[in-house]
């Protein structure tokens, strides 16, 4: 008997964990799925919130960092990022 | 060579907002055909290994071989498809529209996606290609762009180019982007025969999963601008530069939709909450760089935050 980790990792339309989701990411270490880009149209869940209500446990946040000056209107990654995990067990 | 049709403005700025253009099935079958017979029509079946089919179609002269820096007119013979593809009047349209009449060559590829039965027979697992932003960090206001050929018919299970709309602007590093598998109004390229995507080479793409029994063909030319990317378009249909601001958030009914500065104001489905709006921002600033107008808006946007009396 073994636990393997599940990560899911949603992108969210603010730094509240209720708002919509905008994109997300799922990587499976049970190898039960083999999850890759452009797999899904629709996300797993509408918001973050409701992730935790099925069982998603949150270990990271983005932080919310201020602007630096002159780089204020400078786009890049995705702004709010939350990593959930899932302890599945496994019998490897 | 029959003149070029060039862009308009509600196409240019809808290049500049979303990044991309599409003209499906521009291309005529005749030059399809010409571009397949040339790389061989080698059946998927009596392929033994993905890299020896690659060497076995660059060491033929299906596909010249061109420096980097080479205008774009001479970079193929006179008489051979590509050339014929690029001579199109919509084609050459689009291109002086964008980069001008001295475009400068950049790469070429030919992309193929191979069926899974490829993958099983070597032991590697078949992936979608990850999220990326081509080339490296590149800060420019000016663009270069990606002519995205699909020479046959690309049906949803031949996992035709995934692209993100709107994504072109965000200044990233290549494969940083590939922790990211799934984002809202992400589009997968199913088309017709000879369609030509035209991208920013800042949009965020990847190839799909060919599930099919068929390999798919998508050749890629990437081209510089050889001028100032300053009003190359037919901007006859160019809204005069006094035309006053429209009305926001309060609007009334009856807003136009249609117009430049609700073009460059459509948001995306993933777009982030403030974000969104910065990307507002950076898309008016290229705009008023295109139009070469620093005193351009749309809704205010840049006003706003520019207006500093003293």
């Amino acid at each position: 008997m073994a636990f393997r980790q599940q990560v899911m990792v949603l992108y969210l339309a603010t730094s509240a964990l209720d708002t919509a989701v905008v994109g997300w990411s799922f990587y499976d270490g049970t190898g039960a799925t083999d999850r890759m880009a452009g797999d899904e149209a629709t996300p797993p869940y509408a918001t973050g919130l409701d992730a935790l209500k099925d069982g998603w446990r949150l270990f990271q946040a983005s932080p919310l960092l201020p602007h630096g000056s002159g780089d204020e209107f400078r786009l890049g990654y995705l702004k709010y990022e939350f990593f959930f995990e899932k302890l599945v067990q496994t019998d490897g | 060579m029959a003149e070029p049709v060039l862009l308009d403005s509600r196409q240019m700025a809808s290049f500049v907002a979303r990044g991309f253009l599409r003209f499906d099935a521009v291309v005529p079958d005749t030059i399809n055909q010409a571009f397949l017979d040339a790389l061989g029509r080698v059946d998927a079946a009596n392929i033994a290994h993905m890299r020896a089919y690659y060497g076995r179609i660059m060491g033929s002269d299906a596909i010249p071989v061109v420096n980097a820096g080479t205008p774009m007119d001479a970079a193929y013979p006179d008489e051979s498809p590509l050339r014929a593809l690029l001579d199109l009047p919509v084609v050459r349209g689009a291109v002086e529209s964008l980069v001008g009449r001295r475009a400068i060559f950049d790469h070429h590829f030919l992309h193929i996606a191979f069926p899974p039965a490829f993958y099983e027979a070597q032991g590697i697992r078949q992936v979608a290609q990850h999220n990326h932003q081509d080339s490296t960090i590149d800060p420019r206001s000016a663009f270069d762009i990606q002519l995205m050929y699909y020479p046959h018919d690309v049906t949803a299970d031949m996992g035709g180019t995934r692209f993100l709309p709107g994504s072109h602007l965000r200044i990233v590093s290549e494969a940083a982007i590939a922790r990211y598998q799934n984002i809202r109004g992400q589009q997968h390229v199913v088309c017709p025969a000879g369609t030509l995507l035209v991208l920013h080479h800042g949009i965020w793409h990847g190839a799909g999963i060919n599930r099919s029994d068929r390999l798919r063909y998508m050749f890629k030319i990437r081209l510089q601008p050889g001028e100032r990317q300053r009003r190359l378009w037919n901007t006859a249909d160019l809204p005069p530069a006094d035309t006053p601001q429209r009305p926001i958030f309060w609007t009334g009914p009856g807003q136009n939709e249609d117009g430049i500065a609700a073009i460059l104001t459509r948001p995306e489905p993933w777009h982030e909450a403030d974000t969104g709006r910065l990307e507002y921002l950076n898309r008016i600033r290229l705009w008023r760089h295109l139009l070469d107008d620093p005193a351009f808006d749309a809704d205010y946007w840049l006003t706003r935050v520019e207006n500093e009396p003293v």
